[in-house]
């Protein structure tokens, strides 16, 4: 989504707490219960399942009113990038704020049933491996193989690059840029909330401001992979992780963020644009 | 100073101003500048904050939200670097105060001084590595840069840690106005004569070479190197002006508030300055003195309200951009780019840039 608008999208972290709260939302549909939450089998796919459609829906539902009322408006009349910028913060701000009022999330942290049983499945040289990790580990991948494919291979995978290497042209080679965008926007929020459900597996609790820490560290694994290139952003993820959790144990987890941050400055002095550069069209030739 | 500048903003006030005599002009300016002297004295009933002490909000959170508002606009306004760390300026000045204050003798002229010199010093080191990056690779360096003061003043002891500095020093009382805990009124003239030096300063690098040098980098940096502009000489120098600008904020701040804590200069704080030089228009002084007095003095006028202080405000910025894009008073160049951008695709997306 980021490639397409060039936006640093800060709602985009409230799109993802509101996927966690589909956790919310889907575990009380199905009557699955905080006292004895854990399920097994089938039981376990079809809750999960209808968790994960739950939050996607909620997901991309959201970013799509996001997209026709902050940034659609802005985009009609050319504003200047600052306006996006402060216009996806206010977003951000009245989501947030909006999910504290106690007929939704309230100001609390709000525990969610743990649907997964987080018990060791067995280890491997000592690294424990239980259920909710293999879970969320293979959920995620199918979802980067799929988003990868489709922007890839797809007609509004196609779409979405063209508007992304050139809006002017893309529009005189008909490609209608607002379906496109708020098609990505959709994409984006059905993403999202699907990061929200997997969160949820692995951590069950959600609170209003949860997405805060979330947007910042997404938004710098792409700026460090490379804005607009998902591979890039992948590889950013990785980088950034593994090198936090080393230097964290190194130097104490207090220092986690300034290392993170301090591996990006450094990184984008060798490379400005990022470890596998930034154009969309470029990276996918 | 020979003569008063033709204020850039549009709009029937601004042409009213403009065609004024100069002497006209010389008249209002003295009588504003006396009005806000007198305003923490003045109870007005409509705009006074009830639940607060209107002459403590007036220096905090309004004038310092001024304050550093002006030297955020010369980052983002003037030169067009987008930075969402700004915060980390303030809290420099602000913990240069406190340790200044707390461990040495140093008397507060001095201080202030030193404090935004550091500030500027840490602007240089944040600008070195870093101005080669445009547009948003920018943005989220300066953002860590922001988050890594304020982790880097909670994880050291050696500066209260998290507690932060308790019992920073007042300044010393000159003549009748004594810088007190009960008072905030010395602290407001203060801060408001700063302000007018600041601004005086400002309006005086808009329009040197610096400040022309600024308007080219922000219109086409890759235009301006190209004319011989030293860009990077010069995004150093206004990241290092506004920098200092918005130490002394910090300083004057610390100051007052006897102690600060590193949850003094959270990362809301850059949003709210930014969305105070957005909202009043990038790049105008007087629109941004505006926006940053509307940030912060909504918020402060209807605490009574507060359950819904932030949802609001964040609808209201939304509002705003989608409705007034350009800000409450833009700057006369912007708003011809804006009417530029109507036409254009390119812009319609947000691109605007450069994407080398």
């Amino acid at each position: 989504m980021y490639g397409v608008l060039r936006l640093i999208n800060f709602a985009n972290s409230e799109i993802f707490m509101i996927g966690t709260s589909g956790a919310l939302v889907g575990t009380s549909l199905l009557g699955i219960t905080l006292a004895d939450p854990t399920q097994t089998g089938l039981g376990l796919a079809l809750a999960l399942l209808v968790c994960l459609v739950v939050s996607m829906a909620m997901g991309g539902a959201g970013a799509v009113l996001l997209e026709l009322l902050a940034y659609r408006p802005l985009r009609r009349r050319g504003a200047p990038r600052l306006s996006f910028l402060i216009s996806a913060i206010g977003s951000s701000l009245f989501l947030a704020e909006l999910f504290a009022r106690p007929q939704l999330l309230g100001r609390d942290r709000r525990p969610v049933p743990e649907m997964v049983d987080h018990a060791a499945l067995f280890s491997f040289k000592g690294a424990i491996v239980s259920l909710d990790k293999v879970i969320v580990v293979v959920a995620a991948l199918i979802m980067m193989v799929v988003i990868d494919q489709f922007v890839r291979r797809s007609r509004l995978g196609r779409g979405i690059r063209a508007v992304a290497q050139d809006p002017e042209t893309a529009t005189l080679m008909g490609v209608n840029i607002d379906r496109v965008v708020t098609l990505t926007f959709l994409l984006g929020g059905i993403m999202a909330g699907a990061a929200g459900l997997l969160y949820e597996v692995r951590f069950p609790g959600t609170k209003f401001d949860i997405g805060f820490i979330f947007g910042i560290k997404s938004f710098t694994a792409a700026v460090l992979g490379g804005i607009g290139n998902l591979r890039g952003a992948l590889l950013g993820g990785i980088v950034l992780g593994l090198l936090e959790a080393f230097g964290g144990a190194v130097f104490g987890s207090q220092w986690i963020d300034v290392i993170g941050f301090t591996i990006l400055v450094v990184i984008l002095m060798f490379r400005p644009t990022g470890l596998l550069g930034e154009s969309l069209g470029q990276a996918r030739a | 100073m020979r003569s008063l500048p033709r204020i850039e903003i549009v709009g029937p006030v601004a042409e009213a101003w403009n065609r004024m005599p100069r002497s006209a002009r010389w008249l209002a300016t003295l009588v504003l500048v006396g009005f806000l002297f007198l305003l923490p004295n003045l109870t007005i009933p409509v705009i006074d904050t009830p639940g607060s002490d209107f002459a403590s909000v007036l220096f905090f959170p309004v004038g310092i939200y001024v304050l550093i508002a002006l030297g955020l606009n010369v980052v983002v306004g003037e030169a067009g670097l987008l930075d969402l760390g700004y915060v980390a300026f303030f809290a420099i000045g602000g913990y240069a105060m406190a340790l200044l204050g707390t461990e040495t003798g140093i008397p507060f002229v001095l201080i202030l001084p030193l404090g935004i010199l550091a500030s500027m010093a840490g602007g240089l080191i944040l600008g070195t590595p870093t101005l080669r990056l445009r547009g948003d690779y920018l943005a989220i360096v300066t953002l860590g840069f922001g988050e890594i003061i304020r982790i880097i003043a909670r994880n050291t002891d050696s500066i209260g840690g998290p507690r932060g500095i308790n019992q920073i020093p007042h300044p010393p009382s000159v003549g009748g106005l004594k810088f007190g805990v009960i008072d905030p009124k010395p602290y407001y003239w203060l801060l408001l004569v700063i302000i007018i030096l600041v601004t005086l300063l400002v309006r005086n690098l808009q329009r040197s070479r610096v400040g022309r040098a600024w308007t080219a980098i922000r219109e086409d940096e890759d235009a301006a190197e190209l004319m011989g502009v030293p860009t990077f000489k010069y995004k150093l120098w206004a990241f290092a002006i506004g920098a200092g600008i918005g130490g002394s904020g910090g300083v004057l701040y610390a100051s007052k508030v006897i102690s600060i804590t590193p949850d003094n200069f959270l990362f809301i704080l850059s949003i709210l300055f930014l969305s105070a030089v957005v909202l009043g228009g990038s790049g105008n002084m007087p629109g941004v003195i505006l926006g940053a007095v509307v940030v912060a003095y909504l918020p402060e006028r209807f605490r009574g309200f507060s359950e819904y202080r932030e949802l609001v405000f964040g609808a209201v910025l939304v509002a705003m951009m989608v409705f007034r894009p350009q800000g409450l008073l833009p700057s006369r160049r912007r708003a011809a780019e804006l009417r530029r951008g109507d036409q254009s695709p390119d812009d319609a997306v947000g691109g605007e840039v450069a994407t080398t």
